[in-house]
């Protein structure tokens, strides 16, 4: 674990560097979609009254300057399956947003969807020598934690102190300088599968740009179109995406569980254009214009023409109704609401002490979703849009852009991490002269 | 448009396939250059140091042969010459105003071109400031009228008063400007005369003081400046009237009052000394004091002030 700690803290410098130079990309790389935000961090902090974007969640220290998004390619399930052509899809959305922002875009904040998450509680423990918590001792009571064996080839993601307690005193935002016997901490660890991230950054770099981040895309929607409150009482996001979906569990502004479940709307898709014989453009324009969820009576008589350019014209002027569409598409949103109720009770979201669910992702917008959804998960469901951005095109401003709207807060302000605490000393490599450092200015 | 169409299924003329759409990502090769394009300092150079050099170098290479110079400031001069020498531009005449007969054939002496010439060739401000010299002229006011006329209007100083110094009689305008040099003072009998160092500067005074002495000015012969500070009024007869620093003139029309009062002048006083306004100084003639003396029984005394050797009679 110890390479991936410097690997994190050299991504949050060249983070930091970035914040100095003022220009950072934003790159959230979906199955269906890439975005790329340019944001400009004038630092000035000061609110400017744009179109309603308020100063509620430290938003406003960045200005989007450029925003793009086209149609991903390469990528299956929320990984990347072909590189070259990922690479070519980063470079063309890339090119368009530096063309917008007039800037060159040097460092990226990336995300990954995909990648089989697992997420894990742990729970670390050490007594306190001084009677007293130091700066030390949070970063020793973090490397204390019993790590489980994650499997093999799985990259921690996120690592984020979720609680501190000292003695009996819990759900401490920050232990620093409390007095006691014992530090407690728990700590959120949300592993990925290190091919699909390596092959992410591969395809990054080949686009010369430097990673400055990297972040759960569900975790990162999350932060976007999950308010303040339901951040803090505790709420679940579901993100409906192209190749999956994702569920993150927000309690007290911390993540504490996420998961994926591997059914996306590209599935959706498949099965409208397996089920009315169409092809796969055909089919994902019925289900972005005239899909759905509900059948009602007048949907028997909205008849669709199928339209395509197969050549062949018998099959081109077939009309469908809209109540066949629904009826293709229904099954297959209740089979993912269904992945996701089971998710959500193997998480134990039944104890959790708010019901709030909130759907997102590009997905969401299906109509009737949330009626479905109410059936299934609970009644306090929403259709959460991204937070406004100052300068973000009002376009981009719908449930499937909240991933990357999330990484852009994410860049702006990230949470901490096990990694943004100084290494306790005894963890450094043997004889190493900054160990030796270490120690002295710890004990003197 | 056809005449008959075919309604026939299948049969539609289609619109032939369109070029294949080629793959909208840009090549690895332009996408670079482009974020080579964003480079602040690369889109510096090729925008400004680019053409600025290029636009330097061509200027460079074509000036470095000496004839291609020489043809170029050649042609520019043929050019300058061509329309200053135009018609438009030639100034012809020479008008003089206010001038007298002397100063209008300095004033032409001094043009320094032959006329006709291009107005470009005569510097107005140049020539305005070297007329400026000559102490005669006050004010010139020289321009080129349409038609080709230089046409200068002058006004000369006008000489109010004789300065008369070690050097020679001056003549001095009513500020005390020199306008001319006299060869004696019956060339201007009607000026009056003042003499002195530093008479020159205090002309206004002595203006003034002249204009109160009216009804003793026949008797004036002239001021004299003392000591650069005050004036003396020297009557003829020897009689000299030493007026005070400041306020002279009151000075002056006291003594002039005193003057008609009591006929003062007209009597043997050598000295009247204003010099203290409250205390008046008269000092008597050498015959009214040897009267005096005489009738006192006092020996006499030489027009110098010494005391004459006691006459013993017959």
């Amino acid at each position: 674990m110890t390479d991936l700690y410097q690997t994190q803290r050299a991504m949050r410098n060249i983070r930091r560097a970035a914040l100095q130079r003022g220009v950072i990309g934003i790159l959230d790389i979906g199955t269906s979609k890439i975005a790329c935000l340019v944001l400009r961090f004038d630092g000035t902090g000061t609110f400017r009254e744009t179109d309603g974007v308020g100063p509620m969640a430290g938003q406003v220290n960045f200005r989007v300057i450029g925003a793009a998004s086209t149609r991903s390619r390469g990528m299956r399930r929320g990984e990347i399956e072909t590189m070259a052509e990922t690479e070519r899809a980063i470079r063309t959305v890339v090119a368009a947003a530096q063309k917008l922002a007039g800037v060159r875009v040097d460092h990226v904040i990336a995300c990954l969807s995909g990648g089989r998450p697992a997420s894990y509680g742990l729970a670390g423990e050490i007594v306190l020598a001084a009677g007293k918590v130091g700066e030390a001792d949070v970063a020793s009571v973090l490397a204390a934690c019993d790590t489980p064996d994650f499997g093999r080839g799985r990259e921690v993601l996120h690592a984020q102190p979720v609680n501190f307690a000292v003695d009996n005193r819990s759900n401490l935002a920050d232990p620093r300088d409390h007095l006691g016997n014992k530090l407690f901490c728990d700590m959120h660890v949300l592993t990925v599968d290190g091919d699909s991230i390596g092959n992410l950054v591969q395809c990054i770099r080949r686009c010369d740009l430097e990673l400055a981040g990297i972040a759960s895309a569900p975790y990162a929607s999350a932060r976007a179109s999950l308010v303040e409150d339901e951040q803090e009482l505790g709420a679940a996001c579901v993100d409906f995406g192209g190749g999956g979906t994702g569920v993150t569990i927000f309690v007290k502004k911390h993540m504490i569980f996420s998961d994926h479940v591997p059914i996306g709307g590209n599935l959706i898709t498949q099965d409208i254009a397996q089920g009315l014989r169409v092809s796969l453009p055909v089919a994902e324009r019925l289900k972005t214009l005239n899909g759905g969820v509900e059948a009602t009576g007048r949907d028997d008589r909205d008849m669709i023409d199928v339209g395509g350019e197969t050549g062949d014209w018998e099959a081109d002027r077939r009309q469908v109704s809209r109540a066949d569409v629904i009826g293709v598409m229904r099954p297959r949103v209740e089979e993912i609401l269904e992945h996701v109720r089971e998710v959500l009770d193997a998480a134990g979201f039944d104890h959790m002490p708010s019901q709030q669910i909130v759907l997102t992702g590009g997905g969401s917008q299906i109509p009737g979703l949330d009626g479905l959804a109410a059936r299934i998960l609970g009644p306090n469901i929403r259709c959460g849009r991204p937070l406004r951005i100052d300068g973000l095109a009002h376009q981009l401003t719908d449930p499937s852009f909240s991933s990357a709207v999330g990484l852009a807060l994410f860049a702006a302000h990230p949470q901490d991490e096990w990694w943004d605490f100084e290494m306790p000393a005894d963890r450094y490599p043997g004889r190493s002269l900054r160990r030796a450092y270490r120690w002295f200015k710890n004990n003197w | 448009m056809p005449v008959v169409i075919d309604h026939r299924p299948g049969k539609q003329i289609t619109p032939p396939p369109g070029r294949q759409r080629r793959d909208p990502a840009p090549s690895r090769l332009k996408y670079r250059l482009q974020r080579v394009w964003l480079t602040p300092l690369y889109r510096r150079v090729f925008r400004v140091g680019v053409p600025a050099f290029a636009l330097a170098m061509v200027a460079g290479l074509w000036l470095a042969d000496e004839d291609r110079r020489a043809m170029l400031t050649d042609t520019v001069t043929t050019a300058v010459t061509k329309v200053q020498s135009r018609d438009e531009f030639q100034v012809r005449v020479m008008t003089i105003e206010g001038a007298s007969p002397v100063v209008d054939r300095a004033l032409r002496a001094m043009l320094p071109v032959d006329l006709p010439a291009s107005s470009f060739d005569i510097d107005l401000a140049a020539l305005r400031l070297q007329v400026l010299q000559l102490d005669a002229v006050e004010t010139i006011d020289l321009r080129i009228k349409p038609g080709g006329i230089l046409s200068a209007v002058v006004k000369e100083r006008e000489p109010a008063i004789l300065w008369r110094h070690a050097r020679g009689i001056d003549m001095l305008d009513a500020g005390g400007h020199r306008v001319a040099s006299v060869t004696s003072r019956d060339v201007r009998a009607d000026l009056p005369m003042i003499t002195g160092e530093g008479a020159d500067l205090a002309t206004d005074e002595a203006l003034a003081l002249f204009d109160a002495a009216g009804p003793i000015l026949p008797r004036v012969r002239g001021l004299v400046r003392r000591g650069e500070r005050r004036w003396d009024l020297v009557l003829d007869h020897g009689q000299r009237i030493l007026l005070p620093q400041t306020g002279a003139v009151i000075a002056l029309e006291a003594a002039i009052a005193l003057d008609r009062a009591e006929d003062m002048l007209g009597r043997d006083i050598a000295t009247v000394d204003l010099r203290d306004p409250t205390r008046p100084v008269l000092r008597l003639g050498i015959d009214a004091r040897n009267t005096i003396r005489t009738a006192r029984g006092l020996p006499m005394l030489a027009p110098d002030g010494s005391i004459l050797p006691e006459e013993t009679e017959g």
